[in-house]
């Protein structure tokens, strides 16, 4: 090339070559189509059938989705206002969101529901993210009553004397420990219990009378859509993970009575739909309660949905424990562990994090689940959509209400789905 | 022992039960302050919650009057939401006081459910809609049709007995709910809808073009909607049937919400001064007060009042009074009389 690097050899080139930029097809997006979508005839096919049809799609939803009408009073304006050209009538979410989100909830106590919604943020932030501080789980733990109080309100009394109630069973364990502590357990149990059936009521209304502060009651009735889809999912996902841990345990156990009450018990619930429990806890809890006693008809679906739930995630978790093999057991025990320290420090961290798929699985079945209550004439979203359609200004409307719907139940299962990922993530030790 | 102890619950609980029982209904309701009411969860015209979550329409109406009557408070009324599944456990479980939810009056509900339908506040029939392209000009012409039908309910019979008599066949698109049949119906997946003609109505006034679907003539059933109360309590059953035969009559005799307090001062017709307490004690007979028709009648209005306002024909609904008339006009509405 040049005359300092003249050829010495005439064959032995001693001078590169400069780059070439790589050939077209073997590189950048042209490459990744190459590979990903026109790699064979077939492949070439479907690509170009798939490309049809998200066209067709989009060319049918497009127009409908961006000639959109926010700004009418009713269905009959908004096609005024469309005027016979393809539209949505997004109006309807504008006039009666806070139906949707809220229910019949009083417009002016709005802020309560929103404020437990941030604060169910918080107290979640401790649980899900282990980085965060650990005193910030003592507010976890302190979350389901200030939630409840947000929520319903009444005398502040209330949950603080349930709150006690855990409290005199912490006493009662810390000193019965001393003794024995079979009998600590049991005096954790029958304390709490007792203070609950014989004392709580009249402590609530002594102190009431005394000081009544608390926030304005509000009704369950007045509960209704996203609202009530959360409360019950969360009190149901939230509740059903102890309890189905429990069960998964009694069902391993070798003690003969508790084995078979818990295979009962999980047999007899999977064994039932959840519209039969529901159906339930509506209709057939009235015959035999007492004409009158009002049990409210949200604790008692709450109830029934955490037990349907808690009988699945017994199984998810049953899984896990098969999965764990037997020399982990036999390490505990070679450790000198108690059962429940066995459980604590070395079963239950390796059976969780194999079921982690299973348990979000149930999670997000559960909270989708929830709109089943529209068969008994609860009006969650799905129901107040049926509402909402009844009043004359908005029947006909359709698609609208379900997008809305639909997307505010995706992010949240979507939430939780991106959530599980990150924690399988996190807790790889990888055994590949 | 533990048999007794558990026997000994049931006891207890069955005595609460008794003595809960021997409570009137009225009692119940005036301690509570409120009254509970089973309505639909949604069906336009006869209930559905406004934009302000308040429970407007046609049935709804009648149990603000009810509880005006009792309770001298017209908003005093606490609508329980019911689906056709619930509706009948929820009356016969004491879940609400009175189902005002469009049902139909018939032997079996009265006489196996065990409940008193205290009278019939709209009578309604199944018919058809069609499309006007279509052509058809009468149900007898539907022979080989596709119907849109909700299943499990009586119009399904109805139509199956009604296309045998008339010796045609149909084809059925089984479909669940209203919102449903409406996709179904004008995506083309039937020819024909049937439902009770008030929902055909109001589902015809939703359309983009309702001129474009006409409703066939023919109605082929009695549904006879009406209020519905527990047997065993003939006070509250007095009370709920002449609270609408109030409202009924007060159309009659000319009694609106507009010159009610003029006339209830006393007028010249001694009917009228009997139903509004300005005469006689009616009241009373079955512990009200003389002025529980004025109340009931004020809280919304006389019967057409009622009617023209929820699902008239000034509504998007557009109902004509037809059947539902006063008996002086055609209709079958006929209020004994307050003597």
């Amino acid at each position: 090339m040049s005359d300092t690097h003249a050829q010495t050899v005439a064959y032995v080139r001693e001078s590169m070559l400069p780059e070439k930029p790589a050939p077209i097809a073997e590189k950048g997006a042209v490459k990744w189509l190459r590979e990903n979508l026109f790699s064979g005839w077939l492949n070439t096919v479907l690509t170009v059938i798939s490309l049809l049809a998200i066209w067709y799609l989009l060319s049918a939803i497009g127009p409908w989705l961006l000639n959109t009408v926010w700004n009418a009073q009713s269905l009959r304006e908004c096609r005024e206002v469309l005027d016979g050209a393809s539209g949505a009538c997004f109006a309807v979410i504008r006039d009666r969101w806070h139906q949707l989100l809220f229910g019949f909830y009083p417009p002016q106590h709005y802020w309560r529901p929103v404020l437990s919604l941030i604060l169910l943020f918080v107290a979640l932030a401790p649980v899900l993210f282990s980085q965060l501080p650990r005193k910030l789980l003592g507010f976890s733990a302190f979350y389901p009553f200030v939630a409840y109080h947000l929520l319903w309100g009444g005398s502040v009394w209330l949950p603080i004397s349930v709150i006690l109630g855990f409290a005199l069973g912490y006493v009662a364990y810390r000193i019965l420990a001393r003794i024995a502590p079979l009998v600590a357990i049991t005096g954790a149990i029958v304390v709490p219990v007792l203070w609950w059936v014989l004392f709580a009521g009249e402590f609530t209304a002594a102190l009431t009378s005394v000081a009544p502060i608390g926030l304005e009651f509000v009704r369950s009735d007045r509960f209704g859509g996203f609202l009530i889809s959360l409360v019950i999912g969360v009190t149901g996902i939230s509740l059903s993970l102890p309890i189905g841990i429990l069960l998964a345990l009694g069902r391993q156990s070798d003690m003969v009575f508790l084995k078979s009450v818990c295979v009962m018990v999980i047999e007899f619930i999977r064994g039932v739909p959840l519209i039969t429990l529901l159906f339930t806890a509506s209709l057939l809890l009235n015959y035999f309660l007492p004409p009158g006693t009002a049990f409210d008809l949200i604790l008692r679906v709450i109830i029934m949905v955490t037990l349907f739930a808690s009988a699945y995630m017994a199984e998810v978790i049953r899984g896990g424990l098969a999965a764990l093999p037997k020399g982990q057991y036999e390490a505990a025990d070679a450790l000198g562990l108690d059962y429940w320290k066995a459980q604590r420090l070395i079963i239950m961290p390796q059976a969780l994090k194999i079921s982690i798929p299973g348990i979000v699985n149930t999670f997000i079945g559960l909270f989708k689940d929830t709109t089943l209550v529209v068969f008994i004439g609860l009006l969650d979203p799905i129901g107040l959509s049926n509402a909402i359609r009844a009043d004359t200004n908005w029947n006909g409307i359709y698609w609208e209400l379900f997008i809305f719907i639909g997307a505010l139940f995706f992010i949240f299962c979507f939430g939780m789905s991106r959530y599980s990922m990150y924690l399988e993530r996190k807790l790889k030790t990888d055994h590949r | 022992m533990k048999k007794s102890v558990f026997l000994g619950t049931i006891a207890a609980t069955s005595l609460i039960a008794g003595l809960a029982q021997a409570q009137s209904t009225l009692e119940t309701v005036q301690s509570r302050g409120e009254l509970n009411c089973g309505v639909s969860t949604g069906l336009a015209g006869f209930s559905a919650p406004d934009g302000n979550g308040v429970w407007q329409g046609f049935d709804v109406d009648y149990c603000r009057a009810v509880a005006a009557a009792e309770l001298n408070d017209p908003m005093a009324v606490n609508f329980v939401p019911t689906t056709g599944q619930t509706r009948f456990s929820a009356l016969a479980s004491g879940e609400v006081d009175i189902l005002a939810r469009n049902t139909t009056w018939t032997f079996s509900r009265d006489v196996d459910l065990n409940f008193t339908f205290v009278g019939t506040n709209y009578y309604d029939g199944q018919g058809f809609m069609v499309t006007r392209e279509l052509g058809v000009s009468s149900a007898l012409e539907l022979d080989g049709a596709t119907v849109c039908i909700q299943t499990g309910t009586t119009t399904e019979l109805n139509l199956a007995d009604y296309f045998r008599v008339n010796g045609m066949a149909y084809e059925p698109v089984p479909i669940e709910t209203n919102a449903e049949a409406q996709q179904q119906y004008l995506a083309g997946a039937c020819d024909v809808y049937t439902t009770d003609v008030s929902g055909l109505a109001a589902t015809r006034a939703s359309f983009a073009n309702p001129s474009d679907h006409v409703i066939l003539p023919e109605v082929i059933s009695k549904e006879p909607l009406g209020p519905a109360v527990r047997h065993g309590d003939d006070q509250w059953a007095d009370i709920t049937r002449w609270t609408l035969f109030a409202l009924i009559a007060a159309e009659e005799l000319g009694v609106t919400s507009a010159n009610i307090d003029e006339m209830k001062a006393g007028t010249d017709n001694p009917e009228i001064n009997r139903l509004l307490g300005a005469e006689g004690d009616l009241g009373a007979m079955f512990g009200l007060d003389s002025e529980w028709a004025v109340r009931a009648i004020a809280a919304a209005g006389n019967y057409g009042e009622i009617f023209s306002a929820t699902i008239g024909e000034q509504t998007p609904i557009g109902l004509a009074r037809g059947l539902n008339a006063q008996w002086t006009q055609g209709g079958l509405l006929y209020a004994p009389p307050f003597r």
